[in-house]
């Protein structure tokens, strides 16, 4: 079945965003999404809370399903059919989060819980040997999980956090980035792809470049970036890549930390127990090859083949055709946020990705967020785990839109409308 | 629109706009943060009390309208109250935002709260100050979480 509609012709070259236009049949997909189809407050749903967890199209939900009825049980141990079968179907979407980040290896993929997972199994086990002087470099517009991780490795190790600024458009100072890479005892950068709270889209090939240049490892939390636009671990040449199942339309409780084999390889296992070891004696272990060395214990088996469906799904609409069509909505909305008095829109980075977080001068974040529910607009009020950014603005909170491959543009007018009576309520 | 005016009731929206005893007291014999994690507001609460009862009760911070309503309000009821009855009406005023039951009858004004009961995820900004003038009697140093 072809997501896409008829007539329109399929463009040649893929990306950028600017340049391709989106020829999706956004009906089509939307009926793959049995949640959309319900009611909030008698209103139907307008879901723009994307960023912070996308919905299932029905293959995924199916696909869970499916596993717990018909084949389940735990992977790697058993010889009987069912085990074989539920590990082939584990192992499977091994192969396919590879294919879709296009990592040279299957190795080099470990399924975790969440991103943020990823990112402290990184923080625990690559940092293990960091020492007091060196340093860890962030950027000011990270999600709290790519800054906290970082902090507790320091107040362990008695390294240091140095985090490189941002522009009042919310894009990132490269020059300033790269001075603080320049120190000499930078051992890891770390930073995001696309911001959850400004949707900025950082150079991070460049950026992975420049801290090559000295030497210095990356690590790109993908969170944002993986529902929005291609990924090519390769040719980013970075050394860790961290994302979540939930926000790229598979099951929450599933994460993914690419690594370099190499760096994984010299890395000390960052939890004990079954299924990471080879020999195992009161004595001493001898550890599992990768990927198993990090993934200890029975895993997410159900969810992690739910994600395998879900790549299948979005790989099928294609992230071009994807990006196309949200960078349509972002403009929409843009443009239309534009014209309301007393809203200021945080983040105007030239490349930005599929979110607009804003406030609106007499309205508190919270209060638009309830009057938007009440219209059936579900966005987030807060600081979207990302508080120096709010610092840096000087709000202690943001209302934040952000879309997904089924928004339309009539739901971003139902959200310009909502705005509007959010001001006649507060009489602004 | 009209569930929302349960919520946003006038009151409420003028206290809002014009927030009683928004300023800080110089000298304060107690004073406290309230913190709301979930959205980083944050409220501070200062009072001035002689003799066992609240001679002057103000606030300062950034909130939302369920959250400065509130705290306005608050200081409104509190002023000239004794410090022993402080807990009862924290407690009362919990009760006016959180319960389906009746409301206590002698909360006056502050009953105009109660819409927040049909907004669970508003109660913690409706609480935020009342959390920080406990803690400011308790003389807590540390900001006190709404959590
Ligand atoms: C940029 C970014 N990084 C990391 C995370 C953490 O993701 P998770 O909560 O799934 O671990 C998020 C989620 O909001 C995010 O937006």
């Amino acid at each position: 079945m072809s997501l896409h509609s008829a007539t329109a012709p399929l463009p040649l070259t893929p990306l950028t965003s600017a340049t391709t236009r989106s020829t999706l049949d956004i009906a089509r997909i939307r009926a793959e999404f049995p949640i959309l189809r319900r009611k909030v407050h008698d209103k139907p749903l307008v879901y723009l809370d994307n960023a912070a967890s996308v919905q299932k199209p029905k293959a995924v939900i199916d696909a869970i399903s499916e596993c717990y009825t018909g084949y389940y049980a735990n992977i790697h141990r058993g010889v009987h059919l069912l085990s074989e079968r539920s590990t082939l179907a584990y192992e499977g979407t091994r192969e396919k989060v590879r294919a879709f980040l296009n990592a040279a290896s299957t190795q080099e993929i470990i399924f975790t819980r969440n991103a943020t997972e990823s990112i402290n199994l990184v923080a625990s086990s690559f940092g293990s040997d960091f020492k007091p002087g060196d340093e860890v470099v962030i950027t000011g517009m990270e999600h709290h999980s790519n800054i906290v991780p970082w902090q507790l490795l320091c107040q362990r190790t008695g390294a240091t956090l140095k985090v490189a600024p941002f522009t009042e458009t919310g894009e990132l100072i490269l020059e300033e980035y790269e001075r603080l890479l320049d120190s000499g005892r930078v051992k890891l950068a770390a930073f995001v792809h696309i911001s959850n709270a400004l949707g900025t889209v950082n150079p991070v090939k460049r950026m992975t470049e420049l801290a090559h240049a000295r030497g210095i490892p990356v690590l790109i939390d993908g969170a944002q970036s993986v529902p929005h636009l291609a990924v090519d671990v390769q040719a980013l040449d970075c050394d860790f890549y961290a994302f979540s199942s939930h926000k790229v339309y598979g099951p929450s409780g599933v994460g993914v930390l690419y690594g370099k084999k190499a760096l994984l390889q010299a890395m000390p296992p960052y939890q004990g127990g079954g299924d990471m070891i080879s020999v195992v004696t009161f004595e001493k272990t001898e550890y599992a090859d990768l990927p198993n060395k990090f993934e200890a214990g029975t895993p997410n088996i159900a969810d992690v083949i739910g994600l395998g469906v879900a790549l299948d799904w979005l790989t099928a609409i294609g992230l071009d055709q994807v990006a196309a069509h949200e960078h349509a909505l972002l403009e929409h909305a843009t443009r239309q946020l534009r014209e309301i008095p007393g809203l200021r829109i945080m983040g105007t980075a030239r490349d930005k990705a599929a979110l607009v977080a804003f406030t609106l001068q007499g309205a508190h974040p919270h209060d638009i967020g309830t009057i938007l529910d009440r219209e059936g607009v579900a966005i987030r009020a807060g600081h979207h785990c990302a508080q120096p950014v709010m610092q840096h603005y000087g709000v202690p909170a943001t209302a934040r839109a952000s879309f997904a491959v089924y928004n339309t543009h009539d739901e971003i007018d139902a959200l310009i409308k909502a705005l509007w009576k959010v001001k006649e309520m507060f009489e602004l | 629109m009209s569930d929302l005016r349960d919520l946003y009731q006038e009151v409420i929206m003028d206290h809002n706009k014009r927030p009683r005893n928004f300023r800080i007291i110089p000298q304060p014999t107690h004073h406290a943060d309230g913190l709301n994690p979930l959205c980083g507001d944050r409220i501070s609460v200062y009072l001035d009390v002689k003799d066992g009862v609240i001679q002057d009760i103000s606030f300062q911070g950034a909130g939302c309208a369920i959250s400065s309503a509130s705290a306005s309000l608050m200081t409104e009821a509190l002023k000239g109250k004794p410090v022993s009855e402080v807990e009862y009406l924290v407690d009362a005023f919990h009760t006016v935002v959180t319960n389906d039951g009746e409301c206590p009858k002698n909360l006056g004004k502050l009953n105009v709260l109660a819409g927040v009961r049909d907004y669970p995820s508003r109660v913690k900004c409706a609480t935020l100050a009342w959390h920080a003038v406990r803690a400011a009697l308790e003389q807590h140093k540390d900001p006190v979480a709404t959590e």
